[in-house]
């Protein structure tokens, strides 16, 4: 299984937008590109339309006239699934219960009228692959969930689909197993370079897996970026909120600093009368010397999470501050802290 | 823990009691059916006579039961599968009140339904003296329960998520039905088909005011031997009537046993042959 | 109009009369004999417990006329019951063709589908109800009257509805029975053979069916919906 074998495509949507039967509109006039060989993840809360984006790209639904999808510069609109040549991992991994292992992986195969031998050859490479060789003669419900993950994934990329199409396959499984299959995901996306897309609501999945994140919401994007770009330059408030946490404060700023009734500190910015402050809760440094630059609050409560401890800091505004400090912090609830935001670039909005 | 004992004890008899209710008249008339004498009992002695005797008066009953019921089987699977399908598929106002409609052979009786026969096909003369007429009579009731059947089956897959499934591999339509939906549906297929043939078999309210003396039954042909013939030939065709039937009745019970699939999250709900008229 | 004369004509509302009687008296009995065996059957383990089951549940699918034949093998003119008393000395005791032998063959075909029903929704029963009662100092009655027949009140109602619609409709067992037995469907049986009446026979057929098709419909909604899907 070479990964050369792939020639990665890419996918465009033009104006695609989705209105059910019943007048529900589920997607407004998107227009997305993705690049060869990316693995773009479509991210955003329950009923924003990740879904149903994802399925256009499938051909399970067609957009609504004036809508369009290309692969590869080709209108693919027209097409259905069956034709599209994509490889899909469904939520409930839609395993065929009448054939074991090895059958359901060499469903598509069987379909493209593969001769048996090459058809028995590649199924075994795509066992091997997913580490599930010992497997391949047991019958689905003999599987567990971790298992029947990993022959959804071999079932999908058996056919040498153009284009990967995940929807999100760890959602069904349980906290640690997704941690290590999360892992083995990535590897094997790297290690394909196919152009992949992966539906999640789960920003961690997202952040770890994305070349591109795609944040979603009410059928719109909200924003297209790097993780890094997401998560540090959030465009709007919905994003900043989504991913991670993000503090805010109010005040003003002059001179290149911000002022609030808590206290002052350096910020990178021009003035404005009626400025917001926001920043992430790990670029907070706190110090119990009070005469330092910064906000000063007091601790209303601590939380020891074993890798690090997070602190809820009260400056006098409806919110606290929530702040990600070292896990072997000694603070405790009642203590007056001054806060930093160091070298930090801190947002204005 | 004596009350216990004897609460056991009593619920058993009890149980016993009611088994031997149904039970003992079966096992008397299959010795019946067998021997020389039933005036006389066993001491008569054993014999063929009476099945022979049956044979000869009323063969062509049985096998046109048989062939019916067959001919019933083949029809209720061409048309019960599909229609099950399509109402697995789309769950609308249509569908459900076309289910609704799937209850109503047990609620009318089957007299309802061969008066509706013969008021609308009664002239037609060729068709009424065939066998196809009570063919037709026999679909009409046996049809909803292969649906059922195979319904209640495919309503526990998520029969929209393996299709998309087949469908992304490449697989038409055709290939879908074939290599997904049917074969796990075998367990509903069998129920459903065991049922038709029970129940097309035993058949007789729709088929005795259907019948033409050209056209006649197992069941039928039993009522007239009640009737007209001495208790042995009654009791050895019974004989035979049972030892066509009660292997189905077997067949079925060994289905309905639970079984180990463990993928599916409820137990089909194959409905069960307590749905007969009698 | 055939549908004024149903409701009007005396024979017919005597016969309807009498066939909801026997369905009611059937369905009642089925109900408590179904009821203590079913139970029975499926919360105790012992030798030959299948073999009981699978006995108890084979005369599902015999038609109504084989019935009415095993009654008679049981008490009609050479019936076992007959033979017995007569070997006791009490004479003759022949109850085949009346209504009582109706009554009993009513019960021979209801029972085995109802057993099966029964057991299915003891199956689901929840031991610990049963056991909570007893903590609390419940006698053996209470419980069965406080816990267990509240727990198979859907299986009750939806079996015993079926078990209603199966006895008011049944033809084959009355006639193989017959002679003195008044029942609607044997009457609607007669308008169409002897008398040729089908518009009668018809519009008696329709009553029956609407009779049957409501208790279906009320038990369905007190039953919650898994009436005819008895398994």
């Amino acid at each position: 299984m070479t990964t050369s074998s792939y020639q990665a495509i890419s996918i465009e949507l033009r104006h695609c937008a989705k209105t059910f039967p019943d007048g529900t509109r589920v997607l407004h006039d998107l227009d997305l590109e993705i690049y060869p060989g990316e693995t773009l993840v479509l991210l955003g809360p329950s009923g924003c339309g990740k879904t149903t984006t994802l399925r256009l790209i499938a051909g399970l639904e067609t957009p609504d006239t004036g809508g369009q999808v290309l692969f590869n510069g080709q209108d693919v609109t027209a097409l259905d699934i069956a034709k599209r040549n994509v490889g899909m991992v469904f939520q409930s991994y839609a395993l065929f219960p009448n054939m074991t292992v090895a059958e359901n992986v060499g469903y598509g195969l069987r379909i493209q009228k593969l001769p048996a031998d090459q058809q028995k050859q590649r199924v075994g490479e795509m066992l091997e692959m997913m580490r599930l060789t010992k497997l391949a003669n047991r019958h689905i419900d003999q599987l567990s969930g971790g298992q029947r993950q990993r022959v959804a994934l071999a079932r999908a990329i058996a056919t040498r689909p153009r284009v990967l199409l995940l929807d999100e396959p760890l959602t069904a499984l349980d906290a640690q197993l997704r941690d290590s299959l999360r892992v083995e995901i990535n590897l094997l996306l790297r290690q394909l370079g196919i152009t992949a897309v992966y539906v999640t609501h789960d920003q961690s999945e997202a952040m770890a897996l994305g070349d591109r994140i795609v944040v979603m919401a009410e059928g719109r994007i909200s924003q297209i970026g790097t993780p890094r770009q997401i998560y540090h330059q959030p465009k709007n408030d919905f994003v900043a909120d989504f991913i991670g946490t993000m503090n805010r404060v109010q005040g003003n700023i002059s001179l290149r600093r911000f002022t609030c009734p808590a206290g002052s500190l350096a910020v990178q910015a021009d003035d404005k009368e009626q400025a917001e402050l926001m920043f992430r809760p790990e670029d907070v440094r706190v110090s119990t010397e009070l005469h330092d630059d910064g906000l000063q609050g007091n601790v209303s409560a601590s939380f020891y999470l074993g890798d690090r401890t997070r602190l809820l800091v009260d400056i006098g505004q409806e919110r606290h501050i929530v702040v990600e400090s070292a896990a072997r912090c000694e603070l405790q609830p009642g203590q007056r802290v001054v806060m930093n935001l160091g070298n930090q670039a801190a947002l204005v909005a | 823990m004596k009350p216990k004992k004897l609460s056991f004890a009593l619920q058993l008899i009890f149980s016993l009691c009611v088994c031997g209710f149904l039970i003992i008249p079966v096992v008397m008339s299959a010795l019946a059916g067998l021997t020389v004498n039933y005036f006389v009992g066993l001491e008569s002695g054993l014999t063929l006579r009476w099945i022979v005797e049956v044979w000869h008066a009323y063969g062509d009953t049985i096998s046109r039961s048989i062939g019916i019921s067959l001919a019933c089987l083949v029809v209720t699977l061409v048309l019960g599968v599909p229609a099950a399908y399509v109402l697995a598929r789309r769950s609308n106002r249509i569908t459900r009140a076309f289910e609704e409609l799937l209850m109503l052979p047990i609620a009318v009786p089957g007299l309802a339904t061969a008066l509706a026969l013969v008021s609308v096909y009664g002239s037609v003369g060729e068709f009424r003296g065939s066998w196809t007429f009570i063919l037709v009579g026999h679909v009409l009731f046996t049809l909803p329960f292969m649906v059922r059947a195979v319904l209640a089956v495919m309503l526990t897959l998520n029969l929209k998520t393996l299709e998309e499934g087949a469908a992304s591999l490449g697989a038409s339509h055709w290939q879908r039905f074939a290599h997904v939906v049917l074969p796990n549906c075998r367990h509903g297929i069998v129920a459903g088909a065991l049922m038709v043939l029970t129940l097309s078999i035993g058949e007789f309210n729709l088929t005795w005011l259907l019948h033409t003396p050209y056209t006649k039954t197992l069941p039928v042909g039993l009522a007239d031997a009640y009737a007209s013939m001495r208790l042995e030939v009654g009791s050895a065709y019974t004989l035979i009537f049972f030892v066509i039937i009660v292997p189905l009745l077997v067949a079925t019970q060994a289905l309905a046993k639970p079984r180990t699939r463990k993928f599916i999250d409820k137990a089909p709900a194959t409905p069960g042959l307590a749905l007969v008229k009698s | 109009m055939a549908y004024v004369e149903v409701l009007t004509n005396a024979h017919y509302l005597e016969s309807m009369m009498a066939t909801l009687l026997v369905a009611v008296a059937t369905t009642v009995a089925t109900l408590v004999i179904s009821g203590i065996s079913g139970v029975f059957l499926q919360r105790n383990d012992f030798p030959g417990r299948s073999l009981l089951t699978s006995l108890l549940t084979l005369p599902l699918a015999f038609p109504g006329v084989v019935v009415g034949f095993m009654i008679i093998m049981l008490a009609g003119r050479q019936g076992l019951v007959g033979q017995i008393t007569e070997a006791l000395g009490a004479g003759k005791l022949v109850f085949a063709y009346s209504m009582f032998g109706l009554f009993l063959g009513y019960l021979y075909f209801s029972i085995p589908r109802t057993i099966v029903t029964i057991m299915a929704a003891a199956e689901k029963m929840d031991p610990r109800l049963e056991e909570a009662a007893r903590s609390l100092g419940a006698g053996n009655w209470r419980v069965v009257r406080d816990v267990i027949i509240p727990a198979l009140k859907p299986a009750l109602i939806s079996s015993g509805a079926i078990c209603f619609a199966t006895a008011v409709s049944a033809f084959g067992t009355a006639f193989t029975l017959a002679t003195r037995i008044n029942v609607m469907p044997m009457v609607i049986y007669t308008e169409f053979t002897l008398s040729a009446n089908m518009a009668m026979a018809a519009a008696l057929s329709f009553f029956l069916g609407a009779v049957t098709w409501l208790v279906l419909a009320v038990a369905r909604s007190a039953g919650g919906g898994t009436v005819a899907a008895a398994g």
